[in-house]
């Protein structure tokens, strides 16, 4: 289709919204609907049809965030948010639409868990349909696109990307632009760009959210990627244990493909880009980019050094880009409305927003998008209501198995990538699980230990025996078996583990540990059989 | 790989693997369609056996060698015949510290298998998840595909207990 048959559908969808402004949404994440979401958007469908006085029509939508009150929904346009809707709940619902809101079930949307959120990369969840092109081209989706195929040259759109200092969203914080910048410029018969969706991190579900409620975001950060850096072909890796999301971007990508938005001469330009997925089967080390690819070739997924660089052989020995699913969907928005705009968000280093996933033992467990530079504490306390039950919290653990655990005393901390590196964490994909006094330092690092052990991919000896090592003289600590000497074996063992493994897996792997280490460990030291000697043997 | 032949999950079950063939197609037998393959293996008998491995190694001319390092390297894979329910447990950090051990020890208290075993009547296994995504549900376990969020271990025990059998 040419932007000009777009625009019209766009605006097809946008008049219709206009004709019918009375709408209600119901959240069809999977967060929800394993809370029969599903269930309430039927039952709310067949009740409205049998009631033609009141004019209201329901929907499937995204995730509205506080998934700890699942099933939301929406009420348009009276700004009226309900949680905890069952099934049962609907007739009393649908009487509310005619006469007056519902008070038990209203939820509170001045909250700071509601108004100290920025929205870039879940802007808009809460009206689009997440299986209608349709409805992400009336939230003005695929503009983005359109503009750079039509307007812009592949140089313009690297700056603006460079310009917005975006950094990679899945963990390391790579300048994006630079990553593009490199793989344009690498020489190759063939470019791919891949989307890591192999989100494997325990504890996070920020891209899960994404590819479930907007996959065509995605898609299209996917396409400009291509067309910056000279690609026709893509691959989203998504693991599987997330039937939704795949689904879904299947749908999404027969649609895009239906428009013209995705596959030969997109939007009618000569710029073609193909998107194919891939799917994981239960490996953490495939976040790794080498072992990424290694696993979309059909092989174990086992890195191998760097350099060379996947910039410059990667996927099939081609140069190949691989952002997260969260840096792909930030791009729409940051060519829509500009690099600097972007960059007046955050701080001197860390641009923009961040996405996070806030679970564990905290009131609002959910998903919250703000800007960085905001406080631990802020994000904890305030919009995440502290611990519940009177319980008081203790540390936050961000960055999953390769981040760390950082002291309550310590909420004062900025969120941007370096605040977190200096405290032996690291930002990560943005899942951040809350734990309370009741929880263990020494059985967290242990927890964390005992999944790097068992997904290490055993191609390095350091990590293979290291980990396995360390777990073993972690249990040796939590059963009260272990001494000083112990102890320090731990550390230097966690040091030549850091030092000497191949990939990112085993080099961070001591973090969790580290980090418990550093701020708890008089926890450890208690459970030491000589606690209460003067010195080792 | 066991010295006895596994149980020929496909003999006179053409039409089966046809599903599996169709995906080979798509990929045009190349031998980067092996995990694509193998999901569909697993997605169409629920396990991966011997035969099936050789089979898909016969078809996308690679050795058995490689597509039994690839079947193991994978959690997502088994190789065992699954019982007519699966309870998956999660253990990502946030059902962990909300108390996913003790799920499991209920359930193997009350059905008398740990994780990774299958009951000797068929009728369930159980299994655990490095992550499910349902974190904001914690503790969360996914029992036959559908997701139960904020469960204890008596939930859990119910939930199965009222499966059909």
């Amino acid at each position: 289709m040419t932007p000009e048959a777009l625009q019209q559908v766009a605006k097809a969808e946008k008049d219709a919204i206009a004709r019918q402004p009375q709408r209600i949404g119901v959240c069809t994440a999977a967060g929800c609907l394993s809370c029969k979401s599903g269930e309430v958007l039927k039952n709310l469908q067949t009740a409205l049809e049998r009631r033609p006085d009141i004019p209201y029509r329901a929907a499937g939508v995204g995730c509205m965030g506080l998934c700890a009150h699942g099933p939301l929904v929406s009420v348009e346009p009276d700004g009226l948010l309900y949680q905890d809707v069952k099934p049962n709940d609907v007739p009393a619902l649908v009487e509310s639409l005619a006469t007056k809101p519902l008070a038990e079930k209203r939820c509170d949307t001045t909250a700071p868990f509601f108004i100290r959120q920025t929205k870039v990369v879940l802007d808009k969840f809460d009206v689009i349909q997440p299986e209608r092109l349709e409805s992400y081209l009336a939230a003005g989706g695929y503009t983005a696109l359109m503009d750079c195929v039509t307007r812009r040259t592949p140089a313009e759109i690297l700056d603006e990307v460079k310009r917005s200092g975006l950094r990679g969203r899945g963990g390391g914080g790579y300048p994006t632009g630079l990553k593009w910048e490199t793989v344009a410029k690498a020489n190759g018969a063939r470019k791919y760009v891949i989307c890591n969706a192999d989100e494997g991190d325990p504890g996070a579900f920020m891209d899960r959210s994404v590819l479930e409620c907007a996959p065509h975001r995605v898609l299209e950060g996917m396409a400009i990627a291509g067309l910056a850096i000279g690609a026709t072909a893509g691959y989203i890796y998504v693991r599987a244990e997330y039937p939704l999301a795949i689904a879904r971007l299947k749908l999404a990508i027969r649609q895009a493909e239906k428009f013209g938005l995705i596959g030969d001469h997109i939007c009618g330009s000569a710029f073609s880009f193909k998107v194919e997925i891939r799917l994981g089967a239960g490996a953490f080390v495939c976040g790794e980019e080498t072992a990424l690819i290694a696993s979309i070739e059909g092989r174990r997924g086992q890195p191998r050094p760097r350099p060379p660089y996947p910039a410059e052989r990667g996927l099939w020995g081609f140069p190949t880009l691989i952002n997260n699913v969260e840096t792909f969907a930030n791009i729409s928005a940051i060519i829509t409305r500009s690099a600097d705009w972007f960059a007046s968000m955050g701080t001197a280093t860390s641009k923009g927003t961040k996405v996070f996933a806030l679970a564990g033992r905290i009131q609002n467990t959910g998903l919250i998008e703000v800007p960085m530079g905001i406080s631990l504490r802020e994000i904890i306390y305030d919009m995440g209501g502290g611990a519940p039950g009177g319980h008081s919290v203790k540390a936050v653990q961000t960055g999953g198995p390769s981040g760390g655990c950082i002291p309550a005393d310590q909420f004062d901390l900025s969120v941007d990538y370096e605040s977190l590196k200096k405290l032996g964490s690291i930002m990560g994909s943005g899942g951040m699980i809350v734990m309370d006094e009741t929880s263990s330092m020494v059985d967290v690092a242990r927890f964390f230990m005992e999944f790097c052990k068992s997904e290490s991919c055993g191609k390095c000896v350091p990590c293979r025996v290291g980990t396995t090592q360390l777990h073993h003289l972690l249990e040796q600590v939590r059963e009260r078996r272990a001494s000083r000497a112990d102890l320090a074996r731990i550390e230097s063992l966690c040091d030549m583990v850091r030092t000497t493994s191949l990939c990112g897996l085993g080099q961070t792997a001591p973090n969790p540990l580290l980090s418990t280490l550093k701020f708890f460990r008089h926890e450890y030291e208690e459970l030491l059989v000589d606690n209460h000697a003067e010195a080792p043997r | 790989m066991n010295a006895t032949p596994a149980m020929p999950a496909v003999a006179g079950d053409e039409k089966r693997w046809r599903l599996v063939e169709a995906v080979m197609r798509r990929c045009g037998f190349r031998g980067d369609a092996l995990i694509e393959t193998l999901h569909a293996v697993q997605e169409t008998y629920g396990y991966i056996d011997e035969t099936s491995m050789r089979r898909v190694a016969a078809a996308l001319n690679l050795p058995l060698s490689k597509v039994y390092g690839v079947a193991t390297f994978y959690h997502f894979f088994h190789l065992k015949p699954q019982g007519r329910h699966t309870c998956v447990v999660c253990l990502g950090t946030a059902c962990y510290i909300k108390g996913a051990d003790a799920i499991l020890q209920r359930l193997r208290e009350r059905f008398g298998i740990a994780a990774g075993e299958t009951t000797p009547d068929k009728h369930l296994s159980v299994m655990t998840a490095r992550c499910v995504g349902s974190c904001g549900l914690a503790p969360a376990v996914v029992l036959d595909q559908q997701t139960l969020g904020h469960v204890g271990p008596e939930d859990v025990v119910h939930h199965i207990e009222e499966l059909p059998s």
